[in-house]
């Protein structure tokens, strides 16, 4: 309860989610809150992206997609998700909002502020 | 310092080529293209329609001079390359332009025959071949009464000739033999198509030998063998075309009739790579757009140092591009002593075909007035599938039965532009012709991607490729010789399986290794295939990949559209009682779920249970007695029975049982698509086991075995396997057919078009013939399945994968 306080009075600021063995690697954790699900996801070289959990087209969890390359396939309608900007791989067109996301010795920090460049946060 | 390429020919062959090229590795060169015509890249196969005066050549640009300049492409058009040194490796272009290389392609195309005739070289005699070409012929229709004479009664002629004569021009054709099209077209077909144009206007002048061409400055009459003349303001050669290698002999590479490339499109100069219709390979040339395209991927795949695919030759299919006229023509059509024909003639209905099989196999085909098959006939004959099991059913086309949204309202060209052809996805006609004109698309896979047409269930495809075909006009075809499994691989599903099997390859890197993966983890579509494909070749050894299963496989329930979760038990044989029943209803009541719903396959539905609930749930089942009913795999899904001996006055054998214990054999197995049975007591077959993967009916003898059924997007009622005495037949037969077809099938191939493609006649050897095989396959069945049944809810109702079901961190 502590914490989730604390990410709401402090959006923007680094959140400790959780260790980078919780999160499969080409797989994906999902952050819960009440203004909507992040996705955290975890590359086969580590490299960690977070995005609104929410597929531009039909709203899919993302999160449940399978993670290839820098890529996420939507698990209700396939579309693929660049997780690198949140856009759709074209020609198909949207995005799902990006939010910071690093790693700090084995803690995964993620911040509740989004990125700029997608409409849809 | 980037390396060099120059392409010689602005082309399609030489522009596909280099789009190839910047779609896998955009910064390896820097391009320069020289192109003799004045202007941008144009497709070339909508010439005709240009002619006829529907479509303009602004609507066939393909890529506008800006393309280039953003692609930072240096273009030289207008500039015809008269000379490469190679030894210095240097383009010379007229107007003193030269370009050094590093790898050059060679796309120069192919030239009009010109028949070396007395004035040939009138103003006014052209071949057709290219804008100018084009612009000549309109302005010549400019003219009031203006007459045309076409020689050349081929594909080209006649798309000339028809061209001309809607631009109102009085046109005769001229032809050396007695019939129109002799290269795609029999007797009956060429008859049919020279009356139909007749009656549009056309005149023929059939084995009519060109003597002379008359006239002072410019052309006036031709004149024949026999001496008659006819008067000509135009004509027009169409008698074929000749790769243009006049380049690539002055500098001494080595040419036949065409360039001589490799299977890697690489000439005798391995620096210099040619594609197109200037090209020879294995001793044939391609005037037709989709070898070109094969031979453009496989050469930026060398050119990006890839270096694994290769060019393996073409088949190729005509169409005509006559507006209104459906012709269609593949293959050997004549046949020999050793073919067979199936005809089918309609004259009413101008309705023309012509099947030509050698050992049950479509060597060739002919289609005059209704072309909607030809896509269909195409496939067949190069797949080798063996026709046999529907041979009396070939000629009147692709069984449309219960082809799902569209009935048998397949003809295309008629549709209105608001005809919805793809019904999942709610594609009208219009969409897909204006998304294939204005975004310039040429495969299936392009239209799939942009307009989504033909990407969820894929009913329509034959739809969609026969719009294709339509509206890029004839010389489209509509399938690559062989499919890769996806585009991370050059193998196909066939090699890959092979592979991990003589290469002992035991784990997902080891086979993107040895197969050399293009990408670093694969795709979905390959991942998927691997798992499943390693699975079944090792099991017990192999580690099955979680993250390369689909959310349905890797959680162990189907996902809803609003991300909830369906949850099916196993009901063995679709037999409950009432103990189990209220189990499901408590167990139901107790995590709320919103909709119950019994399933075609016998089983009962809770739907909407939400992720986190998962376990939970699964555990309840798991202590009332169930197991997963993997209602959710690509597995052995259910058996549905009816209720047999015990009961119904005319049951004669125990079918509820056989279902059961048919049931408890082969569950938890996973299968290339998903599989379903059927037990049916009698021959009454309320059970529907002739619509599924294997399906049984009782006789009073024993027991008859079917294969190869589905419901479903296209509905197909099994084949007859065979008929057995007993029970432990049944078993032995269904664990042997369920093996091979896990052994063989492509990943995400159902049973039905698997026996399509391999012939029910092999499977039949296999399991019914070969006795020592049929339990060869059994043994391996039932090892497969030691390892396969273990419930998998139950383990992660203890606390398996519990990262799957619970959020990493929950905020307020």
């Amino acid at each position: 309860m502590q914490q989730a306080e604390q990410a709401l009075n402090a959006a923007g600021e680094w959140l400790d989610v959780g260790r980078l063995e919780d999160i499969p690697r080409q797989g994906a954790r999902v952050v819960r809150r009440t203004e909507g699900d992040i996705a955290i996801f975890r590359t086969l070289d580590d490299q960690l992206f977070a995005l609104r959990d929410r597929c531009p087209h039909k709203g899919g969890p993302l999160s449940q997609g399978m993670v290839h390359g820098l890529q996420v396939a939507c698990p209700l309608h396939d579309w693929k998700i660049h997780l690198d900007s949140g856009q759709a791989v074209a020609p198909d067109a949207g995005c799902a909002a990006r939010f910071p996301v690093r790693l700090d010795g084995e803690r995964v920090l993620l911040s509740l502020l989004p990125e700029e460049g997608c409409p849809e946060r | 310092m980037k390396e060099k390429l120059v392409l010689i020919g602005n082309g399609m062959a030489g522009m596909r080529t280099v789009e190839e090229l910047l779609k896998i590795d955009p910064q390896q060169y820097d391009i320069t293209v020289f192109g003799a015509e004045p202007c941008g890249n144009y497709n070339r196969i909508m010439l005709s329609p240009v002619l006829a005066g529907e479509k303009t050549i602004d609507q066939i640009m393909l890529n506008d001079e800006a393309w280039y300049a953003e692609h930072n492409i240096t273009l030289h058009t207008g500039r015809e390359v008269l000379d490469i040194d190679r030894a210095r490796r240097l383009v010379k272009a007229d107007g003193g332009i030269e370009a050094g290389y590093d790898r050059l392609i060679l796309a120069t195309g192919s030239r009009p025959f010109m028949i070396p005739l007395p004035g040939g070289d009138l103003d006014g005699v052209i071949g057709f071949r290219d804008i100018q070409d084009v612009n000549l012929m309109l302005a010549a229709a400019g003219k009031p009464g203006g007459k045309a004479v076409v020689i050349g009664g081929g594909l080209l002629g006649l798309e000339a000739a028809n061209g001309l004569l809607s631009q109102g021009m009085q046109v005769s054709v001229v032809h050396l033999l007695d019939r129109l099209m002799e290269r795609q077209l029999d007797e009956t077909a060429a008859g049919l198509l020279k009356f139909s144009l007749e009656r549009r206007g056309l005149q023929f002048l059939m084995e009519a030998q060109t003597e002379a061409i008359l006239g002072q400055q410019r052309v006036e009459a031709v004149r024949f063998r026999d001496g008659t003349e006819i008067p000509a303001d135009l004509v027009v050669m169409a008698v074929g075309i000749r790769p243009n290698v006049e380049l690539a002999t002055r500098i001494g590479l080595h040419c036949e009739r065409g360039v001589v490339v490799s299977d890697t499109l690489q000439t005798y100069d391995p620096r210099i790579y040619a594609v197109g219709e200037c090209v020879q390979h294995r001793g044939q040339t391609y005037g037709l757009v989709a070898p070109l395209f094969e031979q453009a991927r496989v050469c930026a795949n060398h050119l990006a140092r890839h270096g694994i695919a290769r060019y393996e030759g073409s088949l190729t299919s005509t169409k005509l591009k006559v507006t209104g006229i459906d012709l269609f023509s593949a293959g050997d059509f004549i046949g020999d002593e050793q073919t067979e024909e199936l005809l089918l003639q309609d004259s009413s209905r101008g309705i023309y075909r012509k099947v030509v099989l050698r050992d049950n196999r479509i060597q060739g085909a002919v289609m005059y007035g209704d072309t909607i098959d030809g896509t269909w006939y195409f496939e067949l004959m190069r797949d080798g599938t063996d026709v046999s099991a529907f041979r009396e059913n070939l000629l009147f086309g692709q069984a449309h039965l219960g082809d799902s949204g569209h009935g048998d309202d397949n003809r295309v060209a008629a549709m209105a532009d608001s005809a919805e052809i793809c019904g999942c996805n709610g594609v009208c006609k219009g969409e897909i012709v204006r998304a294939i004109s204005d975004k310039k698309l040429f495969t299936l896979e392009e239209v799939r991607a942009h307009t989504k047409a033909s990407s969820s269930c894929g009913s329509c495809t034959g739809l969609v490729e026969t719009l294709l075909a339509h509206t890029l006009g004839g010389d489209y075809s509509a399938t690559p010789n062989r499919k890769p499994l996806c585009a991370c691989s050059e193998y196909t599903h066939d090699e890959i399986r092979a592979a991990i099997l003589k290469q002992e390859l035991k784990s997902m890197s080891a086979v993107q290794r040895f197969l050399e993966w293009k990408t670093s983890d694969g795709c979905p579509k390959c991942r998927t295939a691997l798992n499943y494909y390693l699975l079944c070749a090792w099991p017990g050894e192999y580690q099955d990949d979680n993250q390369s299963r689909f959310i349905n496989e890797r959680v162990h329930a189907n996902i809803q559209k609003d991300g909830s979760y369906s949850v099916v038990p196993r009901m063995w044989g679709g037999e409950t009682t009432p103990a189990e029943l209220r189990a499901i209803a408590e167990i139901a009541e107790k995590y709320r779920v919103p909709t119950v719903h019994v399933t075609g396959g016998q089983r009962i539905d809770l739907l909407g249970v939400k992720k986190d609930d998962l376990p939970g749930i699964w555990g309840d089942l798991s202590r009332a007695g169930f197991v997963s009913g993997h209602a959710y795999g690509k597995a052995v899904r259910t058996v549905k029975t009816c209720v047999g001996k015990d009961w119904c006055r005319f049951g004669t054998q125990d079918s509820t049982q056989m279902g059961i214990d048919l049931e408890k054999m082969i569950w938890g197995s996973w299968t290339p698509h998903k599989f379903k049975l059927a037990v049916s007591g009698c021959p009454r077959n309320c059970a529907e086991a002739t619509i599924k993967d294997f399906g049984v009916v009782a006789v009073d003898s024993g027991w008859e075995l079917h294969v190869g059924g589905n419901g479903g997007v296209k509905v197909r009622a099994t084949d007859f396997l065979c008929a057995v005495r007993t029970e432990d037949e049944v078993k032995e037969y269904c664990a042997a057919f369920l093996q091979l077809y896990r052994e063989n099938a492509h990943y995400l191939e159902r049973t039905a078009p698997w026996i399509e493609r391999v012939g029910l006649s092999w499977v039949k050897q296999r399991i019914v013939e070969d006795d020592e095989n049929r339990r060869a396959l059994v043994e391996r069945f039932l090892y497969s399945q030691q390892f396969s049944q273990v419930d998998p809810w139950k383990a992660r109702a203890e606390g398996l994968d519990h990262h799957e079901y619970t959020p990493i961190k929950q905020l307020g």
